[in-house]
């Protein structure tokens, strides 16, 4: 898995691309996050458009580094779920703990609302 | 390389995109488990695989060496003190993305773990099309 952060508007933006899977993408999710919060950043926006595949393992990340987040005081939101991520998250009644958005600008207005 | 083999066998097959898809992740799901819960990560243990398509029906045996488990025991995923736990949802994958998954005790030791997918109404791909 590739990862690229930038900011935009005061939030971290993690663009990842390829698989989130087991030995596979599932640590290097967890220390990019990790490495964010641990620098003091408490708004983050992870961008899964490009994110061909996930396994049960890359969704125990992403849960992670949403607790970690969030146990921080900070937040961390989804945008552009591909329908296969999508539906993994929906089978587990994940969907509803995450924000989810299809607008990079929505989703960077929602952490100053 | 088992993912690889799994779509060498539906090659023969017009199995849509999406079917492959999450046939491939239940499949991912079970070798995972296999190597990391089954065998504990020892690399002096093996897994062992068979798949093959009998009757419009995909089945994929994975057996590890390791001291077995009670499926049933296995915590619910949907639970909601269960939610957001980080690990616990590969089983819940493969039962969901699957038509059947079924554990046993191999008598030869380990546990087995058979996934298996009807391919129903998916023809084969002719050999010589005209």
């Amino acid at each position: 898995m590739k990862t690229n952060v930038r900011e935009a508007g005061g939030v971290q933006v993690v663009e990842l691309k390829g698989k989130i899977t087991i030995g596979s993408g599932d640590v290097q999710l967890r220390e990019t996050i990790n490495k964010l919060v641990d620098s003091g950043k408490k708004h983050i926006l992870v961008d899964m458009k490009e994110v061909t595949t996930i396994d049960s393992s890359g969704i125990g990340e992403l849960v992670g580094c949403y607790t970690s987040v969030t146990n921080k005081g900070g937040k961390l939101k989804l945008l552009y779920l591909p329908p296969k991520i999508n539906d993994v998250l929906t089978v587990t009644q994940l969907i509803t703990v995450f924000d989810v958005y299809e607008s990079e600008s929505e989703a960077l207005a929602s952490f100053r609302g | 390389m088992v993912q690889h083999l799994c779509s060498k066998l539906l090659d023969g097959r017009e199995v849509p995109e999406e079917l492959r898809h999450w046939i491939l992740m239940a499949l991912r799901e079970a070798l995972a488990n296999a190597i990391k819960h089954g065998n504990q990560q020892d690399l002096s243990k093996h897994v062992h695989l068979e798949m093959d398509v009998v009757a419009d029906t995909l089945a994929i045996s994975i057996r590890d060496e390791g001291p077995g488990f009670d499926p049933e025991a296995v915590a619910d995923p949907l639970a909601p003190e269960n939610r957001l736990k980080s690990s616990g949802r590969g089983i819940f994958y493969m039962r969901t993305f699957m038509d059947g998954v079924r554990f046993q005790r191999h008598p030869a030791g380990g546990m087995e773990i058979v996934l298996k997918k009807n391919l129903g109404a998916i023809k084969e791909k002719e050999e010589n099309p005209a």
